[in-house]
């Protein structure tokens, strides 16, 4: 109950009907075209291959991942993997036969589900390009013309490997091998979907690229992989949003996402993920950052059971330059184990990593990152801030950082902080009639607020109408 | 009115406040001066309905609606005000935004955010705050002075019936303080705002120009008079009430 409460108010415990998750809606799977029983196997990786009419190489590499994935045993730190059941997951759930450019061409259920995901509009005006993925495959996706005529590439992974196979296979794998970790092992063998973009050298592109990842069926496993390449001097910004029902069984999402920087090239990865509480959310993201190039991510996780994500940079050029804003909410249940890291090989390269993180009714935040600054990287920087606000006494917050250092002449700066809403806080506001639950409100959206302004307008009033409604009820 | 009739209050089980009665008129401003320690901050709190200060015995009511149930939001909106001795700074909140949803949560939806905006913008001019201060996070590295006036341009934006202001004069050098009860005293004679100014030092006190002068001490109302009273105090000292 409220401190702040009159007295004798009677308490308000929170349901599940209480759950402000807007997006827990599902559709039927009747008319799907394809769904794999559940369960991994040698058999299952030939049939997804073979429903893609992949060329040998991606099968004997998927095996081979596979094979892999069955070798490794479990990681032994992060968060709790234990209940994770491989063999009741579908691994593939294909809904439709293949990708639509245009909405009316799309399935009039999943058009309504997007529709009501507000991708549609989102589409028409700000966007260069969309796709849109439905459990396995994206069933949606275009690109303005403007930016096709330029020589820009932007088609699902599957499209991608289609189409342009060489220069899918020249890179493949090339920033995070299979063996990386168990994760990327099983991505790799069971991957689908996924963007593929490649910009040509001195191609900017004004607009950003979205993705849209929706898992609609009960115990999905969803394993998108995404290849972006940003060549000599070229820019893009490509974000993706994510959001599942609410099935009281849990699914499993594990994307790789490798990125290949060129010379003097910047790419922005923007993630607002917004899982249902039931998700597992075990994802691999890199990228190789060449001379001069730079690459931001800005990670944003306020849904899953689980998250384990740690988007990192390789600075292998000389003057290279990466930076994470990273942004967790855990609440009940959950817990967001994030990070970044930042590995410099050259000379003269700079990163930088800000990481914020609340957490609230029992909710778990962890930060762990790494800093590695090799033999060559002299001259080079990196600056880690990490804050953590914890809202109550049941929650709770770890930090772990890492730094290995194998050359002088660097600099590294450290700070962090972690706070509680205080009373104090709280009763300042209170005072000028701010009710509990607004002051709360206003305090959150201030701690967030510094890495929100670097977010894109439209991306930033989501995030915050995001935050306001995961405080909501979180009072009283 | 406000209207505080003999009061007792504790923080855990410790007794602070032993009793006090006090009446305010609209307009007025009474200055409250005592030792330290003697429970005049904690009085300030209690009005307020701070959560750790817990009133064991007697009433505060403003026009005769009774604070002593209502939390602190609910205790504003009926008209009360505490200027903090230490304003609170909370981060990525700016002063502008922060006025607005203070505003809105006392009088309603606003009609026009822009014709606020430059409402906000007068009031701040008219009590000296600098302009830059209204855009920037509230109090966040503001110096004590600045911080002061940011806490009377609230109490000129919130409009309340009565105003408790804590030490709002100590830290600050003359001018500021010169700067602050001029704003205090314009916003007296706009909205008629009863006060309770609690200081140590008589200074501020020459320029609000008190109707009344209580000195706390041990707890209690141990004397009252006219403002002649703050000047024999300071110096005289509180040795005859400890």
């Amino acid at each position: 109950m409220s401190r702040f409460a009159p007295i004798k108010l009677p308490t308000h415990t929170a349901s599940i009907v209480d759950d402000p998750y807007e997006h827990g809606f599902s559709d039927p799977t009747d008319k799907y075209a394809f769904i794999s029983k559940p369960g991994l196997s040698a058999r299952l990786v030939k049939e997804i291959s073979s429903h893609k009419n992949e060329p040998a190489w991606m099968l004997n590499y998927r095996l081979d991942a596979l094979s892999r994935f069955e070798a490794m045993s479990m990681p032994m730190w992060g968060g709790d993997l234990s209940h994770i059941d491989f063999s009741s997951i579908h691994y593939y759930l294909k809904p439709t036969l293949g990708e639509s450019k245009k909405w009316e061409d799309v399935p009039e259920y999943i058009k309504r589900t997007f529709e009501r995901l507000g991708t549609p509009q989102a589409e028409r005006e700000l966007l260069a390009g969309v796709k849109n993925q439905f459990d396995s495959e994206v069933v949606q996706g275009s690109l303005k013309d403007v930016w096709s005529k330029q020589g820009v590439i932007f088609l699902s992974m599957d499209e991608g490997l289609k189409q342009y196979p060489d220069l899918v296979k020249q890179y493949f794998g090339t920033v995070i091998p299979f063996g990386d970790n168990k994760f990327s092992a099983l991505n790799t063998a069971v991957w689908s979907g996924g963007s593929f973009v490649y910009v040509p050298k001195g191609v900017e592109v004004t607009m950003p690229l979205q993705a849209y990842f929706r898992i609609n069926a009960e115990k999905a496993g969803q394993f998108e992989r995404t290849l972006i390449i940003a060549d000599e001097g070229s820019k893009v910004s490509y974000a993706e949003g994510c959001t599942s029902p609410t099935y009281s069984t849990s699914s499993l999402h594990s994307a790789v996402v490798e990125i290949i920087v060129k010379k003097g090239a910047r790419v922005q990865y923007t993630t607002v993920q917004n899982w249902y509480k039931h998700v597992y959310n075990l994802v691999t993201k890199r990228a190789y950052v060449e001379e001069e190039g730079n690459m931001v991510w800005t990670d944003f996780n306020m849904g899953s059971l689980l998250t384990m994500k740690f988007p990192s940079f390789i600075l292998a050029g000389k003057g290279a330059s990466g930076e994470t804003l990273s942004m967790a909410l855990a609440g009940a249940g959950q817990h967001q184990d994030t990070g970044s890291k930042a590995i410099h090989l050259a000379p003269h390269t700079t990163s930088t990593i800000v990481s914020k993180s609340i957490s609230k009714g029992g909710g778990r935040t962890t930060y762990r990152g790494m800093v590695n600054i090799g033999p060559n990287a002299h001259g080079s920087k990196n600056k880690v801030v990490c804050d953590a606000l914890i809202l109550d006494p049941d929650s709770r917050s770890d930090t772990y950082p890492t730094e290995r250092v194998f050359t002088n002449d660097v600099s590294l700066e450290h700070e962090a902080t972690v706070s509680k809403i205080g009373e104090d806080q709280l009763f300042y506001l209170m005072s000028r009639g701010l009710s509990e639950e607004e002051a709360s409100k206003m305090i959150v959206r201030g701690f967030a607020e510094p890495l929100i302004k670097k977010l894109p307008l439209e991306f930033a009033v989501e995030m915050n109408r995001l935050i306001d409604l995961e405080m909501e009820g979180s009072v009283g | 009115m406000l209207q505080i009739k003999n009061i007792h209050v504790c923080v855990g089980d410790k007794s602070i406040v032993n009793g006090v009665s006090l009446s305010v008129e609209p307009g007025e401003i009474h200055a409250i001066m005592g030792p330290n320690g003697s429970g005049k901050s904690t009085l300030a709190y209690t009005l307020a309905g701070h959560p750790q200060y817990t009133v064991t015995k007697g009433s505060i009511a403003i026009d005769d609606v009774e604070l002593f149930e209502l939390s602190p939001d609910q205790r504003a909106r009926e008209g009360m005000f505490l200027a903090f001795q230490y304003p609170v700074e909370v981060s990525g909140v700016s002063v502008q935004n922060f006025l607005r949803v203070a505003y809105e949560a006392k009088f309603g939806k606003l009609k026009s955010i822009l014709e606020f905006r430059s409402h906000i913008k007068d009031l701040a001019k008219e009590l000296k705050v600098k302009p830059e201060l209204i855009e920037r996070s509230l109090n966040e590295g503001f110096s004590g002075g600045e911080k002061k006036r940011v806490e009377i341009l609230q109490m000129a934006v919130l409009k309340p019936k009565f105003a408790v202001l804590d030490e709002t004069d100590s830290g600050l050098d003359v001018d500021a303080i010169r700067a602050v009860a001029e704003g205090i005293q314009t916003i007296r004679a706009k909205q008629n705002t009863g006060m309770i100014v609690i200081t140590h030092y008589q200074r501020i006190l020459k320029y609000l120009k008190p109707d009344m002068v209580h000195v706390m001490a041990k707890g209690k109302i141990v004397q009252s008079g006219g403002h002649m009273l703050a000047e024999e105090l300071e110096k005289n000292g509180y040795a005859q009430y400890v």
